[in-house]
């Protein structure tokens, strides 16, 4: 294949008017000993044919789609994307756009951002919302050091262990260099146990980061929490589910200060973990504190209503080292597609998709522990996900329901992390709206039949 | 033909009881959702989204599109951006059945296709930059520097050093101090000479013990080579410091020089830009980083590894570095960029990958000849992919500034060149026009900008004048920032 648009007889005459007889010339200013000589070590050329055709081969290496029921979890999940999401999305108006510096070239753009600002305020009961971060894991992480500038306490940090342990190690690796210190509250039980976190925040303490419902599937007691935080002037950092918040209260009427989350339920493709969508909103007067791109509205010179990017005051190609954030960029086409979503599903939609995830994860769960051996981890409420205790080791659950084409996961032991004990025998299972009872039932089969008595049998 | 209807903001657009997509009745057994969840988090009704039918939702964002400049649409040549075509073929393949639908926690051995299509992204990335460890992780180039800081202080404090300054010139982007600063480095800025390049006397008078590393952009954002390079990465070396390279104009040099050949340690990839990932109104883009051999312990986990398996065939592992710094964002990466990214790199392979830069030189350097006599360009008669031209002396004589003239082009159907950066050129105009562009688009581009310095200074003041809107007020958006709709 070729991009290139000009023709050799063209390209000699842009030479010419140049006043060089060859390409190679243009490169005049590069010393020759910094050349690169011979030609890159790449895999020859492949027109649209052939290589479609080795995707398609590759595809098929994987196990997805049609060969795949996706209970898998663990902060990406299989939720419906309506069609008009990806047909509008699709329109190279949108994707082929830069960033909206050219407000007037970029009005459609510019509208949309404004629109996801305000229906993130709408879904979180926040008062402002940045036009998104690069995914939820970053977006903690940059809530809590907006948090750190807000409460003018750069030392330390709390977290809770029941959050996202990718968030967590992303939020560990950030804080490092700041020279501020990550306390990590132990969440044994599958939820905080509050005299425990109250024991670790103190007058240092610039925020606490947690997450509802949390990783374990397991919802948090976010009104004593907040409490707690508040009772050391510390803010509350909560990553929420944004589909979850059709059935639950939005955290802005339940104290949190910073609301965070991955934006991926909200019609985005799960695309082995990215792009993604990072969700950051928060309390007014933390406006100018906020990290990322935000859009305003205004007036056009002529006194019409329009739209701009809008404190760029805080931004790095302004502040450049004093800048809230080194980011750049929002994620414009994420952002999109979670607008289209949002509007497309409305308050009643988002209801609807809450409750068919909460009863189908429950009648799950009554199905898959109804099975000899298996048991719920933690004795505690749950959205749409929750951890099976397996009489076996977690991998050998996956691999044999991967036979079957269900898919499972991830397993606990994965992430290194202690809860109470073993880990070895811990599951992930999501369940969400696309998820039939046919299908749950099938899975509760292959564990009744395929693995316990089969599995126990050569574990005795 | 607008339709101003459609437009309004969707919440103008919502009637009660409307809605786009309808879910089914539940299979299951269902109980009050008092019995599952506790009472004091339960919503008593949900948040008050818009109600809007299919229809509302296509029209109004169709239309919404039609306000947008994109590559689609209009030649756009916003320097240091690289808005080059985005192949309709790689949006397709990104979304394909068992491509597009992977959850990030399948086991390894039901992905070894996808593993091994990141593993060659690695390869081929090395190989580009000359630098052969390779970590796909970063959303995104500001990212991208982030990581490679951290993962330079890693390697400075495995090494028992306290290094704590980092050094780049002042046409650095913005995002170079940003990501040093967040990675706990002190920031030292060095003026450039007139010519637009690093100052090499003021470079040896900062560089010391306490070094870390030096960024630096090359080309340079003026769109020269910085051709002390190699003397640059010398003189750091021998202080024991580490140089990085920030990979926004790749597209100058793939298959001419490589970072790692011409003396950096680290560098970073826009995967959005340089290999035409789309840039979907500002992101999401991928910003990858390969680093030298010493430093591939430090990278962030997981990388790609490939083994055998028993019987000889080829199979594919995420692993840790060593002594990783850890994650810098959840899961493997921006992955559907990286595949784009990957696409074109296979249907170009080495010939056609450095035509790429040899063309986006061509049309530059052409367009550079076309407008020189009209609009100065303060750094030379040639340039690498992109060329800052001043309108510093247009200013002064005849008010005629930049943003005039970035705004007026608007009205040509041509996205501005980006302006007022870098800081170090008065009233820039950075201009890239990439290598997807006809020579008949160039012409008319020039051909517009020799119209555009002639026109009545007040004229261009006001424009644009096609567009729906002209000259927003900034200063009052900021004043009062108006960041939400809310019911009347």
């Amino acid at each position: 294949m070729s991009y290139i648009f000009t023709t050799p007889e063209q390209q000699q005459e842009m030479l010419q008017e140049i006043g060089v007889n060859s390409i190679e010339e243009l490169f005049a200013s590069i010393p020759p000993e910094l050349r690169f000589q011979g030609e890159l070590d790449l895999q020859p050329a492949k027109c649209e044919l052939e290589l479609e055709q080795e995707i398609a081969g590759r595809a098929k290496q994987n196990q997805a789609g049609s060969g795949l029921t996706c209970f898998l979890g663990g902060g990406v999940y299989d939720h419906f994307i309506p069609s008009v999401v990806d047909e509008i999305s699709s329109r190279g108006e949108y994707y082929t756009a830069y960033t909206p510096y050219q407000a007037e070239a970029s009005q459609g753009s510019l509208q949309v951002f404004f629109e996801y600002q305000t229906l993130i305020c709408q879904l979180t009961g926040m008062d402002v919302s940045n036009a998104s971060l690069y995914e939820g894991g970053t977006a903690i992480t940059e809530a809590a050091l907006m948090a750190m500038r807000v409460t003018r306490r750069s030392k330390k940090v709390a977290v809770l262990k029941s959050v996202h342990p990718e968030y967590r190690e992303v939020l560990k690796t950030y804080l490092k260099l700041q020279g501020a210190e990550l306390v990590e509250i132990g969440t044994a039980d599958g939820t905080a146990d509050l005299e425990d976190v109250k024991a670790a925040l103190d007058e240092e303490t610039a925020a606490l980061v947690i997450q509802n419902p949390n990783f374990y599937g397991n919802l948090e007691q976010v009104h004593e929490l907040a409490e707690a935080a508040h009772e050391k002037e510390a803010l509350l950092i909560c990553s929420v589910d944004p589909l979850s918040l059709g059935v639950l209260k939005r955290p802005g009427d339940m104290g949190v200060d910073i609301v965070t989350a991955e934006g991926q339920p909200l019609g985005i493709p799960m695309q082995y973990g990215g792009p993604f969508l990072g969700i950051l909103a928060c309390r007014q007067e933390y406006m100018r504190k906020m990290p990322g791109r935000v859009i305003g509205t205004t007036n056009d010179r002529l006194g019409a209503p329009c739209f701009v990017l809008n404190l760029q005051a805080r931004e790095q190609h302004i502040r450049r080292d004093k800048a809230t954030s080194n980011i750049c960029t929002n994620q414009g086409l994420l952002a999109l597609r979670a607008t289209i979503y949002m509007t497309s599903i409305g308050p009643q939609g988002l209801k609807e998709v809450g409750e068919l995830c909460c009863q189908k994860a429950h009648y799950a769960a009554e199905k898959l522990t109804a099975v000899d051996g298996y048991e719920l981890a933690f004795d505690r409420p749950f959205f749409k996900e929750f951890v099976l205790r397996c009489p076996v080791s977690a991998k050998d659950v996956i691999d044999r329901a991967a036979e079957s084409g269900l898919g499972l996961g991830p397993k606990l032991s994965q992430f290194e992390e202690e809860i109470g004990s073993e880990t070895e025998n811990l599951l992930l299972v999501a369940v969400t709206e696309k998820r039939t009872r046919e299908e749950i039932d099938s899975l509760a089969e292959v564990l009744a039949n395929g693995i316990s008595e089969r599995m126990l049998a050569q574990h005795a | 033909m607008r339709n101003e209807q459609a437009t309004k903001l969707i919440f103008d657009l919502s009637q009660p009881g409307r809605r786009a997509t309808r879910f089914p009745q539940a299979d299951v057994p269902v109980k009050p959702l008092s019995e599952y969840l506790p009472a004091d988090q339960l919503a008593e009704e949900p948040p008050p989204l818009p109600e809007v039918t299919e229809a509302d939702v296509v029209r109004h964002f169709v239309n919404l599109s039609q306000l947008n400049m994109s590559v689609d649409t209009h030649f756009y040549p916003l320097g240091s951006c690289t808005m080059k075509y985005n192949p309709k073929r790689h949006e397709r393949w990104a979304k394909l059945p068992g491509i597009g639908d992977l959850h990030p926690y399948l086991s390894e051995d039901r992905i070894q296709g996808m593993l091994a299509i990141l593993y060659e992204m690695q390869e081929m990335l090395g190989e580009i930059a000359g630098l052969p460890a390779v970590s796909l992780q970063p959303a995104a180039g500001a990212q991208g520097e982030l990581t490679a800081l951290l993962t330079a202080a890693a390697y400075f404090q495995d090494k028992g050093e306290d290094r704590k300054k980092v050094l780049f010139p002042a046409s650095a982007h913005g995002t170079n101090p940003a990501s040093a600063a967040i990675a706990g480095f002190d920031c030292v800025q060095l003026n450039s000479t007139k010519d637009g390049l690093v100052d090499m006397e003021e470079l040896k008078e900062n560089i010391d013990e306490q070094t870390a590393v030096f960024m630096i952009t090359n080309p340079n954002t003026v769109g020269l080579f910085e051709k002390e390079i190699a003397e640059i990465s010398r003189l750091m070396h021998e202080a024991g410091g580490l140089v990085y390279i920030d990979g926004a104009n790749m597209n100058a040099i793939l298959g001419i020089t490589r970072p790692g050949d011409f003396g950096g340690d680290m560098m970073h990839y826009n995967v959005h830009k340089t290999f035409t990932g789309p840039h979907g109104a500002g992101g999401p883009g991928s910003g990858p980083i390969a680093v030298r051999d010493f430093l591939g312990p430090f990278l962030p986990g997981p990388i790609l590894t490939k083994s055998e398996d028993a019987d000889g065939n080829p199979r594919y592992s995420l692993t840790d570095p060593e002594k990783s710094i850890g994650r810098v964002r959840s899961f493997f990466g921006n992955v559907g960029i990286l595949l784009r990214g990957y696409f074109y790199l296979r249907t170009l392979g080495p010939k056609g990958v450095r035509e790429v830069s040899e063309t986006a030189v061509l049309n530059a350097n052409y367009l550079l000849a076309k407008l020189k006599d009209v609009l100065p360009v303060p750094n030379g008669d040639r340039c690498m992919h992109e060329f800052v031209a001043s309108a510093k002396t247009l200013q002064k004589e005849k008010g005629i500034s930049a943003m005039d003239i970035g705004k007026r082009l608007l009205d040509f159907g041509f996205h501005a060149p980006t302006v007022y950066f870098p800081l170090v050129v008065a009233e820039a105009l950075m201009i890239e026009p990439t290598e997807t562009e006809s020579r008949a688009t160039l012409d008319a581009f020039a051909d517009a900008i020799r119209q555009i310095v002639e026109e009545e200074p007040d004229f261009l003041h006001q424009a644009p004048h096609s567009t729906m809107h002209s000259r927003p007020d900034d200063v009052a958006a900021a004043r009062k920032p108006v960041l939400k709709w809310s019911a009347q």
